[in-house]
């Protein structure tokens, strides 16, 4: 659907080669698809958004992969400036009524976020696309169930349907991956749906099925690669939900594991009742982690669709 | 745009001064950071009360140039240089408020498709009242204006048509109300952009008898921007023809289009099929290469690497403006050589044609069901196609001639009793309960390439896939097949490892047939293949398509609304009307001879780029609904010669005047040649 419109212009797609003509009508003159994707990554690497996206993520992915280069303190060691210690040179966030340095475990909550929620993404849009799909090629009866079981979880307030998983299941970090995978299927299948029942409204699908090919053949090796941009930026756009649901489920206190552990959600959770006492850094630093990390995802989501769409 | 100087002209100046002038108009779209010319210096006036063409193929910039008149422009269009001027006064000087009371109150512009030009929510009335309401007149004033601007458009029952919403009315009615709601200010200036370009020939005609009556009824400019030269020669006074963004050659109709004065002009007019021009007469030509894109950096001629007459001096010298007689002039450097520009290739093969019905289309009618209801959509058809043989197709939209053609290549299935034939063989009904030996003896080449190919594969892949699937060859010996089918179609082996998006028009709708031909079929099903397409390009699709029959001995069923396209390529016409046949006869019979009323109407309607006035029978209404056809003769309602009594009451046969034409009309021959009442054809000029 995306990068074949030039916006705006209503003219064919520029060029720049020079290209000899061997038949009657020369190729749009091809401007390569080579040329294009130089162009629009050079849109996607200037815009500021881009950059400082992911100069955050950036931050991030290195705290889960390196914590110990970025601080030299354990998330679960006393330091020596005490307990709720406001942000000074010692212990650069404060610490927390356990004595930890909150800045630590700013550090290490990192990891666990970033494991779990690009996995749950990926299975999320490995389902979502699947379905749609099918819902989307073969409509009439297969759609209809889908269509009515998929309007069924979406009426299910999020929380509640993750309650009831979690514990149905236990809590376990497959578990947390699989209903955060669950609550996003739904909306996953709808997009690629509605773009998959325009393709095959598409000649090059009828005239497939006139060469006798079969159902699974047209959905997987016609259709799927003309909307994989759309999954591209649907899947960057739920990684950003992704995160804010994971965080709201470890806030909730759903999420396995110990209470102690350095994790986004928890320390917000443990630490928020304090803010009245004006005790306010070892919730308010876990919480704008959080609001970082999204607002980066979403910054390279955005620049990535315009560059696609450009 | 710093334009300081202040524009207060005379009385008297701004009479005389014509309704629209752009001067030295430069231009660029800016896309993903780089500015990309797109017009290089459009000079040109359209005077009061004068209607102005613009011709070119796509690409040349006429659109951005209809868009600018307006300064109308997308968020990335950008202007160089040069200035715009309406009745004096500079548009590209215009703050945004004066911008819009010159729009609302001076200027209209009617685009291509007006079921987008419509708010779809909105009523009817509601809408064209409101281009009254801008105009400062009150809600009431404003619906009885509506009322008037609708009867103005001849829309029968406007009061009705008021309270409808846009997807009841047909293309047709559309684009009167948004000509209508154009009109709301008197214009002095009505750009149309391809107003007709959508539509069927007989609602085309319509449009352009009712904007010629509006025309001399209102005294405004108007710019025309057509690929159609017959629209251009039967609509307007003066022509423009645009090339990479710089008009080329500009005169009278007349003087442009009989005594064509550029190398690009006179290529463009070889490339259509004129005068009754025959597949069996002579090729057409095509001008080589294609236009170039935007951006792109041009000799000083522009045409030059396109041109057959150009020599070194067009590219080292702006080529001057030679005036060939009073105000038609031309851009080039060799007018005296004009001459050799070559003449388009006399055809020397012949085109045998086989006795033997190939594939046949026996007594099929096929009914949809919608919402409980029978709805014929085809109702005892008969076909057959001889050995390289081309049927063409013609009816307006609506007549089933898609569905006809979904039938034989078993996408439907017929109804009961009727069926689709192999060689005398009955083939199965859908596609996939064929046997491989009727799945590929039939194929088809769809209307839009970007739609019939796979934009995420290769060509390379296309064609393969289709070989492998049809043939059942594999390996080494299908990448041969491969290669040699694309040889056949003048693809190079460049062209095979590109995706359709970098290929141009008319090199998709090469890949497109050469899918069709993979399975060397026996039918080739061609669904407009070449309306898409610039008349340049579409001249070496219908050689290409000429030459191939020959080669493989393939049978055509050739749908088009063009009836000049069908006439070159066509052995045999067949007309539909409501999913029945109403006359088949040979090309030659059909356009010299007796007629069925409905093909006599369709063929009165085509503009023709010879500038040869005819009577035009107007088809009055629209096509009726196959879910509630009239009694009778399906026709009676919009014919012309409909006799009384007879024919809404019985439907006539399909009856044979000369051997191989047949008609169904209860109509003599007598009765048919009888000249039309006068005041039939009287209510249009």
């Amino acid at each position: 659907m995306s990068g074949t419109q030039e916006a705006g212009a209503p003219a064919p797609t520029p060029n720049e080669s020079t290209e000899d003509a061997t038949s009657t009508e020369s190729e749009v003159p091809a401007e390569g698809k080579k040329q294009i994707r130089k162009e629009q990554f050079r849109v996607l690497y200037t815009s500021p958004g881009f950059i400082i996206g992911v100069l955050i993520v950036g931050f991030w992915i290195v705290a889960s992969v390196l914590p110990g280069i970025l601080t030299s303190f354990n998330p679960k060691e006393f330091v020596e400036a005490g307990p709720r210690v406001r942000p000074s040179s010692e212990a650069w966030l404060g610490t927390d009524k356990n004595g930890w340095d909150v800045y630590t475990r700013v550090i290490y909550g990192a990891r666990k976020i970033l494991t779990i929620a690009p996995i749950s993404t990926a299975v999320a849009i490995v389902v979502g696309t699947f379905l749609g799909l099918i819902m989307g090629y073969y409509k009439g009866w297969v759609d209809e169930i889908l269509s009515r079981v998929i309007e069924a979880i979406l009426s299910i307030p999020i929380i509640l349907m993750a309650i009831v998983i979690i514990f149905t299941f236990g809590r376990s970090t497959t578990v947390i991956i699989g209903t955060i995978a669950v609550l996003f299927v739904p909306a996953i299948t709808r997009t690629i749906r509605s773009a998959a029942i325009a393709e095959s409204d598409l000649d090059y699908v009828v005239s497939a099925k006139m060469r006798g090919e079969s159902g699974f053949f047209i959905v997987t090796r016609e259709i799927l690669p003309n909307v994989t941009g759309l999954v591209v930026v649907e899947g960057t756009v739920r990684l950003g939900y992704a995160i804010f649901t994971y965080t709201t489920l470890a806030f909730l206190g759903f999420v396995g594991g110990n209470i102690t552990d350095a994790d986004w959600g928890i320390d917000v959770s443990q630490n928020y009742e304090q803010i009245a006492r004006d005790i306010w850094w070892p919730s308010i630093f876990p919480a704008a982690a959080i609001a970082s990390l999204v607002i980066g995802v979403n910054l390279i989501a955005d620049s990535i669709d315009k560059a696609v769409n450009s | 745009m710093t334009v300081t100087e202040s524009h207060t002209p005379e009385p008297a100046d701004l009479a005389a001064a014509p309704a629209l002038a752009v001067d030295g108009l430069e231009m660029s779209y800016v896309v993903r950071g780089t500015p990309r010319k797109i017009l290089r210096g459009v000079t040109f006036e359209v005077r009061q009360g004068e209607a102005y063409g613009l011709v070119g193929e796509s690409g040349c910039g006429k659109s951005t140039t209809a868009y600018a008149a307006l300064r109308y422009l997308p968020s990335n269009g950008v202007i160089d240089a040069g200035r715009v001027l309406s009745g004096g006064e500079e548009l590209t000087a215009m703050s945004a408020i004066e911008l819009r009371k010159f729009r609302a109150e001076r200027a209209s512009m009617v685009f291509q498709d007006p079921v987008q030009a419509v708010n779809p929510v909105l009523k009817i009335g509601t809408q064209v009242a409101e281009a009254f309401q801008v105009m400062g007149q009150s809600k009431a004033e404003a619906r009885v204006s509506a009322l008037a601007a609708l009867e103005r458009v001849h829309i029968a029952a406007p009061e009705s048509v008021m309270e409808r919403y846009p997807h009841q009315l047909s293309g047709g009615m559309l684009q009167r109300v948004v000509i209508a709601m154009g009109l709301a200010c008197d214009p002095t200036l009505l750009v149309l952009d391809e107003p007709t370009t959508g539509l069927d020939a007989t609602v085309e005609a319509e449009v352009l008898d009712l904007v010629r009556e509006l025309r001399s009824e209102l005294n405004s400019a108007i710019l025309l921007i057509a690929h159609n030269l017959g629209v251009i020669r039967t609509m307007c006074d003066r022509v423009g023809v645009m090339y990479a963004g710089r008009i080329v050659e500009e005169g009278t109709v007349a003087e442009v289009f009989d005594n064509p004065s550029h190398p690009y002009t006179k290529g463009l007019l070889n490339s259509i099929p004129r005068r009754g021009l025959r597949k069996t007469d002579s090729e057409l030509f095509s001008i080589p290469g294609a236009a170039p894109p935007i951006g792109a950096s041009l000799p000083n001629c522009t045409f030059v690497d396109r041109c057959p007459i150009a020599t070194d001096l067009c590219r080292t010298d702006v080529p001057p403006i030679v005036q060939r007689s009073e105000g038609h002039w031309t851009r080039c450097h060799h007018v005296d050589r004009l001459d050799e520009v070559p003449e388009p290739e006399k055809v020397t093969v012949k085109y045998d044609i086989g006795t033997e019905q190939v594939i046949g289309v026996e007594g099929v009618s096929k009914t949809f069901r919608q919402r409980g209801r029978d709805v014929p959509a085809l109702v005892g058809v008969n076909l057959g196609f001889a050995e390289g043989e081309t049927l063409g197709l013609v009816g307006e939209s609506g007549s089933g001639k898609s569905t006809l053609a979904k039938t034989m290549l078993g996408v439907h299935a017929p109804d009961e009793g009727g069926a689709i034939t192999l060689r005398g063989r009955t083939m199965a009904d859908k596609a996939t309960s064929r046997i491989e030996e009727s799945v590929r003896a039939i194929s088809m080449v769809f209307q839009n390439p970007d739609s019939a190919l796979n934009r995420a594969w290769t060509v390379r892949r296309i064609l393969h896939r289709s070989v492998v699937k049809l043939t059942g060859v594999k390996g080494a010996a299908a990448d041969r097949r491969v290669e040699e089918i694309a040889e056949g179609m003048q693809l190079s082996t460049r062209h095979l490892d590109m995706r359709p998006r970098q290929l141009s028009g008319g090199l998709k709708q090469r890949v497109a047939i050469a899918r069709a031909f993979a399975g060397d079929p026996e039918v080739v099903v061609c669904d407009e293949p070449t309306s898409a397409l610039d008349v340049s390009v579409q001249a070496a699709i219908l050689n290409l398509l000429a030459r191939l029959q020959n080669e493989e001995r393939s049978s055509y069923l050739f749908i088009s609304h063009d009836i000049g396209v069908v006439r070159y390529l066509a052995d045999r016409i067949a007309v539909m009307y409501l999913g029945r046949i109403m006359e088949i006869g040979a090309t030659q019979t059909m356009f010299e001879g007796v007629n069925h009323p409905y093909t006599e109407a369709l063929l009165s309607a085509v503009p023709s780029v010879d500038g040869v006035a005819e009577n035009r029978i107007p088809l009055t209404g629209s096509i009726p609904s196959p879910a509630n056809p009239p009694p009778g003769c399906v026709f009676h309602t919009r014919c012309h010669r409909a006799i009384a009594g007879l024919c809404e009451v019985t439907e006539p046969e399909l009856v044979e005047l000369s051997p191989g034409h047949s008609i169904k009309c209860h109509l003599t021959v007598e009765q048919l040649n009888e000249p039309i009442k006068a005041d039939v054809v009287a209510t249009l000029s």
